[in-house]
This record gives structure tokens, C-alpha cells and sequence, in this order.
């Protein structure tokens, strides 16, 4: 059942704490972690300060493919406040020169035999301050001769190109990997069909998903210290995944895991940014076992930017088969997917492409194909990143863009054939033509919900009356579906890791209580939102317990934090676990009320005795039961506590319509993202202000996207994008007040019904944006642009010049 | 975190003693000013100076917006932040408060100074534009004493200024007309980006005709100081839009810039001209009270 809530005006201030309901459970309450965070109080990686920690920099490839003829380090290790410098050929004696990535391709360490990108790391060097440590890397001589460099993804397979990795045996081509889902020849049929068709239309179009950065504020990096005595490393290091870290360290380096601790603190950011493990964290474990002293890396602006896990990068061909009278009956894509120099993608091992299968969107189709080939390029290794629910950006991207080109070829209202495609609710679960589960759905009230919140009929009225007069104002429509959830341990697994997780719960003694997640917050509210989930189910307050995580040697096993996958996997153990206390408490509850246990109902942190709600004990009463003196019922351990391992039966596929009014300055080009609309199913919600910001949040990334971000390279394969003042991300100026709203349709597989928020916006907002310019240059006769549609790209576009970005 | 190379550090307790210290340690010597110029480039090992000389305490000396007759004199060390508020400069000369609201953003507008964005002399920095187009002159000092020259003169090309080893700038001054007004219009790709192109005019009516006009250019070429064929082709003109499509056509003709990933060259010199217009427009109408 789909709950639409009438939207109200209210907008939560300091004044009417809309915000701060004090809910005893899910409910809006202000986020527990923000007081440490808005006093400057969080700790940081680069917080970490140990006694006689030393500090690393590292020495990155001025060229973007070239041999390494020599590197000279005497003068490096001259400078006086130099502990060591070590090179490629140093880790290869002790064969760390080359580590795996969570693709199953190797990447370099440090290069030992060329460099594949520009700005890989080449040598290290460890001293006493990261002033010196930066010093010295001027002292290394490194010899190159360049090579030719693949820059340009659609070279990349040309039979002359020349080939990256040499190093990967037989290697004589920069192919990476082959993908398909769907069925090609039922798809071919039906375009052959709708071509042929008098009735039937089929659209074409080239897009390109540019390549971009998630930049998140805090940089990567790491303090390693090698305890000399006992061996054990502690790692304290930027990471949205402490525990799969610790599992691959431990099968990679061979250290036994029980000796290795890391510890994510508080994190500025991720967006799957710091999924992925970095040269920088084994030069720095390497350098404190060489060393014996504790070792700070740090990465600056331009080395996050030039050399960590980026996002997109694919070049499609999308296609749509339909009918002229708009039913959409097939979908089909060629993809050209640029991975860099090391397929360094962190996604299910089953699934190369992501969850990018689901690029047939909302709609239901007779049938759909996708082809894709995975290539290396020079260019910085990554893939996966930046919110992007393992590639769902760029399907929904696809298919979002696509049917507003086969509404433009129609000339159709692009809301009126969305609405004419849906899957209806009486369809789910629905199976996809590329075989996903879509566990529940109901797009037609959200999308007229967003219609209405927007006044769509008097916007395309207002149009309608700026064209006449030569104004350019568009509106834009995106309605996505996500699968998010990371997932079902029958055929998901990073790197042989099923991708299950942990919790524990325990109540103490006095009703307070702690619950352990092996998920890890990089700034979406796990703190009060775990601690929300648990005091719905068992009604102790959610200030009353502390949440802890990021720290694999007090907080149970599991995947981590990316890919929307914290409420829907950790959730989903947070809300179980709990339920398994209230279990045991109704049980010691039956002993203290004298009752049967049956005879006990649990409601609201209070368990009484059904027909007599005089008799009743409250949690807090039973925690201390529990461990107090006196009897418990035959056959109960004492204490109150519990742990799960969830493994989720299926994804979770939130929704949402968005829809974006520009305008766009005629004579220089200049966009404006005057409103936005966001309607977001996320199934039931925990906490409505934390989801609100998140959508926020996402939303300023979709501008950040559709206007101005793009990792850019010349054409030897420099990096242009290496700053900030170079890699774009919107301000406050940039970004409308944002007019959100929701709809509620549980997921009826998860145990509080909730679905993943974390990149609906980050999803869904790059499309609404893209197709609201292209809807505002219709009088030019334009049905396409790529991003970054920043004034030039839009100016060239109305002359008719459009270029893709690379 | 990006670290500058190694270098020596003195605070300046008074112009004659910056001046001082520039002469004596040559040209690895630099004056830092708001340092967001220069540091930025330090920290990406762009720029290493051997000695920096802060000239930060100076304000008694070279922080100032003085409005003395025809003239308006503004020290070196005036910070962004002043030119946007300073009511009485938007008075005479509204291009200043124009071009400020769209440079960089409030931190760095807190500390950046006027002297430190001529002397930088980056071919995208706004306020050159602005000096060009209100025809202001530079005043220089060094241990033997204070040259004037005008922005023409000042401008050496891209990063490089007329201020020579042992030299400052020490202020700036622009004439006061009557019956003449300005303005400023730039396009950038987001707030606190520097600028895909920009222009600011600046007009003297005389009655209904332009007896001066002024354009100056930004981010679109080198060398665009005091365009004179602009300049001419207003002069003794009755505004008229015919009029500024002609002038900016001029400017576009005399634009040549380069591709960049803020723009292609089309774009930029085809903002030449749509800047020119917008920015005649607009002075021409506060000049005769129509705005
Ligand atoms: C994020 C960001 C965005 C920006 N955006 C813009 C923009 O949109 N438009 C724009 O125009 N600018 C922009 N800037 C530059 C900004 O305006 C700088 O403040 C200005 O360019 C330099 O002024 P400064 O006082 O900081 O100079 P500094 O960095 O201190 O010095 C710059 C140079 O001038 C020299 N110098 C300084 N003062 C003197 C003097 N009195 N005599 C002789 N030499 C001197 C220095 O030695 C140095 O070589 C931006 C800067 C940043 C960091």
C-alpha cells in the first residue's frame, strides 16, 4: 500500500522544531553525531597523532603512460630529516609491488616497469614532518621515456593502440571485460518489428556519461602503526569499509586478520570515494613495518582528485523501440565503459557492470538488451564511485534521457508518456527483461504528487508564453528506480566476501544500551538512525544508545557502507537484532508479571499482560532483571543482549519523480536551476530530516554533475581537473531551495519495510536537470547535449555545434 | 595538504622598509598581499620565492578609498571586501561594485587586495578589466621615488606587470568625471569561478552623445587593455543598441582567446561582444539616470 501524505507547508526552523520531535522511535529528531561536528569537534584521520609518528609522501608520474628507465633516490635519502625512500623495485623484493583490486585486476603499488597514468604512484618517501617528506620528492630522479597514451575511450580498441597492460599475461589488446544482460534476439526483434511497423518508431542517440569525481571534503588517508612487540597493526584510515579492508589485508599481505585492527573515524565524506583500497594505505603499512614507527599519509586536493576512484565514464548508445502513439516497447544500449589503467570498480564480482541491468528504468517493456565492453585507458583507475548505486547512475541516466528523446520525436508531453509506461502496482514483484526483482512499487501517485507540488500544467503554460516572446525556460522530468541493498549473499560478494552484515545489541544493566554495525558512516546519520531503529523496536530511547562502528575490533563483520546499502542490509540486522532482546525480554517480562510468556504484548517499550494493562514492566525494568539478583525462567542466561548476521533476500528498488525548471540566458548561454521538485519513495522512513538531507545533499551533487563537473585530460593525457578551482562543485549559489516531498510504499521484504535514500537524488537528479535544459533549447531544435552543460557547451549546442565531451 | 617549498619570511613594518627589502634581496623576493594568488601557487610548487615580504601591517599606509577632487585614490592594500561595500565608490564608479560581487567568494574578497590582483596580472583577474576601463593609472614606488603610468603602460602581458625588482604598487588612482557612469558584466561557470570572459565599459555623455567611452576585456587574449578602435567608434556617438552591436563586434574582432575547458574560443569571443553590449547598455543608462 503506497501512503501519499498531503504536502504541507510547514518547513521545519530552529523556532518550531518541526525538526526535533523527540520520537521514542522512527520519527524526525536531530542527528546525535552534529554536536561534535558543528563545534569542530569531530576526530579525523589526520586528527591522529601518535608519539614519534612520521609522515609520508608519495612521488606521482608526470606522464600518463612511459617506461621507467631509472629512478635515482641517493639525494632523497641525503636529506636529513629522511627515514626512507622506497620505489617499485623495493616492494618488488618483498613482492608488494602490485595488489588487487576489488575487481580481481592487479594494480600497482608503486610502478615497477611503466607508468599507466598520469599521477601514479611511483616512489615513496617517509620523514620526520610531511614538510620535508614533500621536500624530498623533488629529490628523486626518475628517468621516463614516454609513450603514447590512450586518452580518447574510442581508440582505445583501435587495432594500433598501443597496449596498456603489458604487464597481465597474453595481454594484446586494452580490453577489460565483455558484459550483456537481456535477451538479444528477442530485443532485436521487437526494433525490427517497430521499424518495420507503420504504427512503430525507433529512437537513437549517443550519450555520454562524463567522467567525474565524488570529492568528498576530507581527502583520503591513513596513520599505520606496527605495534613491535606483538605484530599487530592498527590502521586508522578513511574507509567506508573497515572490515572487507581488514579481510583483503589480511589475505593479501598474509598478516593474520586477528592482528589487524582498523579503525574508520569520523569520515568527511565518501561516496564510494573510499571504498576502494589505495597504494597510499600499503605504502603506509609497509613504511611502519620497515620503519617500527607509526606513519601518517595524507593525500592533498590534487592527488584525491588526479588519482583516486572516480565515477561514470561511459559512452552509450541508447535506443528505444515504441509505438507512435507512445507505448514504449523495447530498449537497447551499446556501451564503451572507460576503466582506467587498473579495473579498480568496487561492485559484486557477478556483476562487472554494477547494478547497471536496470536500465530499463520504471517502465514495462517487452523487451531489452544491453552490450557493453569494459576497456583501459590512461587514465586513473576507480569506476564505482560518487553515489552512484553501483552504476545505476548512469542506466537511469540512460533510459531517463532516452525516453524524453522518443518524447521529442513524438512530440508528446514527457510526463504524460512516463505515465502511459509505468509498471502498474498490481505487477509487483515485477520481473525486469534484464531479470531483477523490483520488490514493490507505485509510480503513478508519485509522479502526480511531483506534478502537483510543481503546478506542471501552468509551468508549460508560463513555457509556452516565454517561447513566444524568445525567453528559454525548460522543464524537466526524471522518474527513476533504484536497486539498492548490496545484497543477497546467493550471488553477490566482493572479492569472495558475501555481501552480509553484522549487528550486535546489548542493554545494559540500567535500560541504556549499545548496538555495534559493521556498516560505517561517512556523514549520513547512522548514529541516530541505528539508534532510532532500535528504540522503535524495543522503546528505549534513542538518545539512550550509543551506536558504535567503524572499528573492526568492536563491531561484528560485514561490507560496509556504499551502494545505499546501510538501511536496507544493516538496518534490516539493527531491526532483527532488537526484535531477538525483545524476545528474551518478553520471556524474563512473563517471569516477572507471573504470566505466560504468549500472554505477554510488547507496545511501546512497555510489555504487559494481555486484558490487564495494569501488569506491565518496562524494558528498563527487565534490563535490570536480566542482570540483577533473583531467578530468571528456567532454562535463560542472564544478560540482554544479542547478534545477527543479515543476509537480505532481495534489493530494495526506491523511486522517485523529480522534476526541474530552468532558464537559460539567451545571449550567453548561462543556466539557471530556478526550481526543483523531489518526490522520493523510500519505503517507510526512519527519520524524514535526515532523508530530507540526504535528497539535499544528492540533489546539489545532480547539479554539480549536469553543469559543470567533468574530470577532464588533453590529449596526452594530462589531467586538466586537478583542483578545485579546475573540478567544479556547486555552492549555495548554484542550487534552488529544494521542494521535496515523499510518498511511503514498504518494502515488503525488509523487516521495517525501509528501502536506501542515500543516492535517489545523486540517481535521479542528473536526467530532470539535463532534459530540462534540452526541453528549454526545443526552439533551437536540440534533443540532445551531453554534460557538463556549462554556457559553452549550451552556447555551441544552439549553434548547432554540439561536441561530445571527450 | 599541499606545502609550499621552503622560504624566508619578514613582515614589513612600513612601505619605505618593504621597499627596502625588496631592493636588497632582488628578484626571489615577493610582496604577499591577500596571498590568494600567490599562495595557492606556492603550495602547487608553482611559485618558490626565496623571501616573502607581508605587507599585511601596512594598512595605515596602503588601505584606503580616498575620493579627493576629480580623482579616486585607493591603496594597494584594499582589500576586495572594501571595493564591493564602500558606498561611496559605487557612487563615482559603479563598475567596482559590479565586479565584485562576482569575484571569488566572501573569504577570499576578505583578504585579497587590489594591489596584489594587478600585480598578478592573470589575464582572467577581473579588476585589470575594471582599471582598463575607467582609464586608471598605477602609482609605483621604489628607494628612488614614485613613478605614475597608465594601466596601458602597466600591463607587460600575461603575469607580467611594469613593476620592476625593488618596486611596488603602491595605489591607484582613477579620474572622476561628470555625466559619466559604468558597469560590469562577466560570465563564469559558478560562483567564485574565475571568469569565462568578461567586460566593463565606462562612458562620459556629453548631452545625448558619448564624448568618452571605454571597454575593457577579460579572460578573451592578451594584451586587450584600452581597445582605441572601441573608444573611437563611440565617440561623438548618440547611444543606440545599432550602436553597441558595432562596438562589440569590435570587441570581438579584437579578441583572441583560448580554448579551455571553460570555453571554447567561439564562445568566448562571441561573449566578447555579448558582454560589450550589456556592459555599454548599462553604463549609458546609469550615466543618464535611466537605470
Ligand atoms: C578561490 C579563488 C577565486 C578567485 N576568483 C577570482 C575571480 O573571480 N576574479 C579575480 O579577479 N580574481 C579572483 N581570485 C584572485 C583574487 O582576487 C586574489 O586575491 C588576487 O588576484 C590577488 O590579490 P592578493 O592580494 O591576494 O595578492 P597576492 O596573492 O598576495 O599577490 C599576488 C601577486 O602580486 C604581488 N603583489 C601583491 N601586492 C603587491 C604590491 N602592492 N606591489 C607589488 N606586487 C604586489 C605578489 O608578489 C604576487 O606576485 C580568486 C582567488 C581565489 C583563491
Amino acid at each position: 500500500m503506497t501512503v501519499v501524505e498531503e504536502s504541507t507547508n510547514a518547513v521545519p526552523t530552529p523556532d518550531n522544531n518541526l525538526n526535533d520531535q523527540k520520537p521514542a522511535g522512527f520519527g524526525r529528531m536531530l542527528r546525535k553525531e552534529d554536536p561534535r561536528f558543528v563545534r569542530g569537534m569531530g576526530q579525523y584521520c589526520d586528527d591522529v597523532e601518535l608519539p614519534g609518528m612520521l609522515h609520508l609522501a608519495i612521488l606521482r608520474s608526470p606522464y600518463a603512460h612511459a617506461r621507467i628507465v631509472s629512478i635515482d633516490k641517493t639525494a632523497a635519502e641525503a636529506h636529513p630529516k629522511v627515514k626512507a625512500v622506497i620505489t617499485g623495485e623495493d616492494l618488488a623484493a618483498s613482492n608488494l609491488a602490485w595488489m588487487p583490486t576489488l575487481s580481481n585486476d592487479v594494480q600497482a603499488v608503486l610502478a615497477t616497469d611503466k607508468v599507466r597514468f598520469q599521477h601514479q604512484e611511483v616512489a615513496f618517501v617517509v620523514a620526520e614532518d610531511r614538510y620535508s617528506a614533500r621536500d624530498a620528492l623533488e629529490l628523486i630522479d626518475v628517468e621516463y621515456d614516454p609513450l603514447p597514451a590512450v586518452i580518447d575511450v574510442r581508440k582505445a580498441l583501435a587495432p594500433d593502440a598501443p597496449i596498456i597492460r603489458d604487464d597481465l599475461d597474453g595481454k594484446t589488446n586494452n580490453h577489460c571485460f565483455e558484459w550483456e544482460a537481456g535477451d538479444k534476439a528477442a530485443t532485436d526483434a521487437v526494433f525490427a518489428d517497430a521499424d518495420a511497423a507503420e504504427d512503430g518508431i525507433v529512437v537513437t542517440e549517443d550519450i555520454v556519461y562524463p567522467r567525474v569525481h565524488p570529492a568528498p571534503m576530507e581527502t583520503c588517508g591513513c596513520v599505520a602503526d606496527v605495534e613491535r612487540v606483538s605484530g599487530k597493526l592498527t590502521l586508522w584510515c578513511t574507509t567506508q569499509a573497515p572490515h572487507a579492508h581488514r579481510t583483503v589485508y589480511a589475505l593479501v599481505a598474509g598478516l593474520p586478520e586477528h592482528k589487524i585492527r582498523i579503525i574508520a573515524p569520523d569520515i568527511g565524506g565518501g561516496f564510494g570515494n573510499k571504498v576502494p583500497i589505495y597504494p597510499g594505505y600499503v605504502c603506509a603499512i609497509v613504511a611502519s613495518l620497515v620503519i617500527g614507527k607509526p606513519v601518517k599519509w595524507m593525500e592533498d586536493r590534487t592527488e584525491n582528485l588526479v588519482s583516486t576512484g572516480f565515477a561514470r565514464d561511459y559512452v552509450m548508445r541508447g535506443e528505444i523501440a515504441a509505438t507512435r502513439d507512445g507505448k514504449i516497447r523495447a530498449i537497447r544500449t551499446e556501451v564503451l565503459a572507460d576503466h582506467g589503467a587498473f579495473n579498480g570498480t568496487a561492485a559484486p564480482v557477478k556483476y562487472p557492470a554494477g547494478f547497471f541491468g536496470v536500465f530499463t528504468g520504471s517502465y514495462d517493456l517487452e523487451a531489452a538488451y544491453a552490450h557493453m565492453d569494459a576497456v583501459y585507458t590512461n587514465k586513473a583507475p576507480g569506476g564505482v564511485a560518487y553515489a552512484c548505486s553501483f552504476r545505476i547512475t548512469e542506466a537511469v541516466y540512460l533510459v531517463e534521457r532516452m525516453v524524453d528523446v522518443l518524447a521529442h520525436d513524438l512530440d508528446m508531453d514527457p510526463a504524460e508518456l512516463r505515465l502511459k509506461n509505468f509498471i502498474q502496482p498490481d505487477q509487483f514483484p515485477y520481473e525486469s527483461k534484464t531479470g531483477w526483482i523490483y520488490d514493490s512499487g507505485d509510480y503513478e501517485p508519485a509522479m502526480r504528487k511531483a506534478m502537483a507540488m510543481a503546478g506542471y500544467d501552468e509551468l508549460r503554460r508560463e513555457q509556452a508564453e516565454k517561447r513566444e516572446r524568445g525567453e528559454l525556460m525548460g522543464i524537466g522530468i526524471s522518474f527513476f528506480t533504484e536497486a539498492v541493498g548490496a545484497g543477497p549473499r546467493k550471488d553477490m560478494d566482493i572479492l569472495g566476501l558475501g555481501m552480509a552484515d553484522g549487528c550486535e545489541l546489548r542493554v545494559h544493566p540500567t535500560g541504556k544500551a549499545v548496538v555495534r554495525l559493521s556498516v560505517k558512516t561517512q556523514g549520513q546519520g547512522h548514529e541516530t538512525t541505528f539508534a532510532q531503529i532500535i528504540a522503535e523496536e524495543i522503546g528505549i530511547p534513542p538518545e539512550d544508545i550509543d551506536v558504535v562502528h567503524g572499528d573492526t575490533d568492536n563491531t561484528p563483520f560485514g561490507l560496509g557502507t556504499y551502494g545505499s546499502r546501510s538501511t536496507p542490509v544493516s538496518g534490516a540486522a539493527a531491526a532483527l537484532v532488537a526484535r531477538k532482546v525483545r524476545d528474551k525480554a518478553q520471556i524474563i517480562a512473563s517471569g516477572m508479571l507471573e504470566a505466560s510468556v504468549a500472554d505477554i504484548e510488547y507496545e511501546a517499550g512497555a510489555f504487559r499482560v494481555k486484558g490487564d494493562p495494569e501488569k506491565s514492566v518496562t524494558i528498563q525494568d527487565i534490563a535490570m532483571k536480566a542482570h540483577g539478583a533473583g531467578d530468571l525462567p528456567d532454562g535463560l542466561e542472564g544478560g540482554l543482549e544479542a547478534q545477527i548476521c543479515y543476509n537480505p533476500e532481495n534489493l530494495t528498488y526506491p523511486f522517485g519523480a523529480y522534476i526541474c525548471v530552468v532558464d537559460i540566458d539567451p545571449g550567453t548561454a548561462e543556466v539557471t536551476v530556478r526550481r526543483f521538485i523531489a518526490v522520493d519513495d523510500c519505503g517507510t522512513q526512519i527519520n524524514p530530516m535526515i532523508i530530507e538531507g540526504q535528497v539535499h545533499g544528492g540533489l546539489a551533487d545532480g547539479v554539480g554533475m549536469a553543469l559543470m563537473e567533468m574530470i577532464a585530460f588533453d590529449e596526452d593525457g594530462n589531467c586538466v581537473s586537478g583542483t578545485l578551482m579546475d573540478y567544479l562543485i556547486p555552492t549555495a549559489m548554484e542550487v534552488p531551495d529544494w521542494e521535496t516531498g515523499h510518498t511511503v510504499t514498504p518494502s515488503p521484504h525488509h523487516p521495517i519495510g525501509a528501502k536506501g535514500i542515500g543516492e535517489s537524488a545523486t540517481v535521479g537528479s542528473p536526467p530532470a536537470i539535463v532534459n530540462a535544459v534540452i526541453d528549454a533549447l526545443k526552439p533551437y531544435g536540440v534533443r540532445h547535449a551531453d554534460m557538463p552543460l556549462t554556457p559553452s557547451r549550451v552556447w555551441e549546442t544552439m549553434q548547432g555545434n554540439h561536441t561530445p565531451p571527450i | 595538504m599541499q606545502v609550499p617549498a621552503p622560504f624566508e619570511y619578514e613582515r614589513a613594518t612600513s612601505v619605505d622598509h618593504a621597499i627596502a627589502l625588496m631592493e636588497r634581496l632582488g628578484s626571489e623576493a615577493r610582496i604577499v598581499a591577500g596571498g590568494h594568488s600567490l599562495l595557492p601557487m606556492m603550495k602547487l610548487r608553482l611559485a618558490t620565492p626565496e623571501y616573502l615580504i607581508d605587507i599585511n601591517d601596512l594598512s595605515a599606509e596602503l588601505e584606503y578609498i580616498r575620493i579627493e577632487g576629480d580623482e579616486v585614490r585607493i591603496g594597494a592594500l584594499t582589500r576586495h571586501r572594501q571595493l564591493l561595500e564602500s558606498d561611496e565608490l559605487a557612487a563615482v564608479l559603479p563598475i567596482f561594485r559590479d565586479a565584485e560581487k562576482v569575484i571569488a567568494d566572501p573569504i577570499v574578497r576578505n583578504r585579497g587586495t587590489l594591489g596584489g590582483s594587478l600585480c598578478q596580472a592573470d589575464p582572467s583577474e577581473d579588476l585589470s578589466a575594471v582599471c582598463d576601463a575607467v582609464g586608471a593609472s598605477c602609482v609605483i614606488r621604489s628607494t628612488t621615488g614614485e613613478r605614475v603610468v597608465s594601466m596601458h603602460d602597466f600591463h607587460r602581458g600575461p603575469y607580467e606587470t611594469a613593476v620592476g625588482d625593488g618596486e611596488m604598487l603602491t595605489e591607484v588612482r582613477v579620474p572622476i568625471r561628470p555625466n559619466s557612469s559604468s558597469a560590469y558584466h562577466k560570465v563564469e561557470r559558478r560562483a567564485g569561478d574565475w571568469a569565462v570572459a568578461s567586460a566593463g565599459a565606462a562612458v562620459t555623455m556629453d548631452g545625448d552623445v558619448i564624448a568618452d567611452g571605454r571597454v575593457g576585456l577579460c579572460a578573451v587574449g592578451p594584451n586587450l587593455t584600452n581597445v582605441e578602435p572601441i573608444s573611437a567608434a563611440l565617440r561623438g556617438q548618440a547611444p543606440s543598441e545599432e550602436l553597441y552591436a558595432r562596438v562589440g563586434q569590435i570587441a570581438a574582432d579584437n579578441a583572441s582567446p583560448s580554448a579551455d575547458t571553460r570555453g571554447t574560443a567561439a564562445y568566448k569571443t562571441h561573449l566578447a561582444k555579448e558582454l560589450t553590449i550589456r556592459s555599454l547598455r548599462k553604463a549609458v543608462a546609469r550615466a543618464t539616470g535611466q537605470d
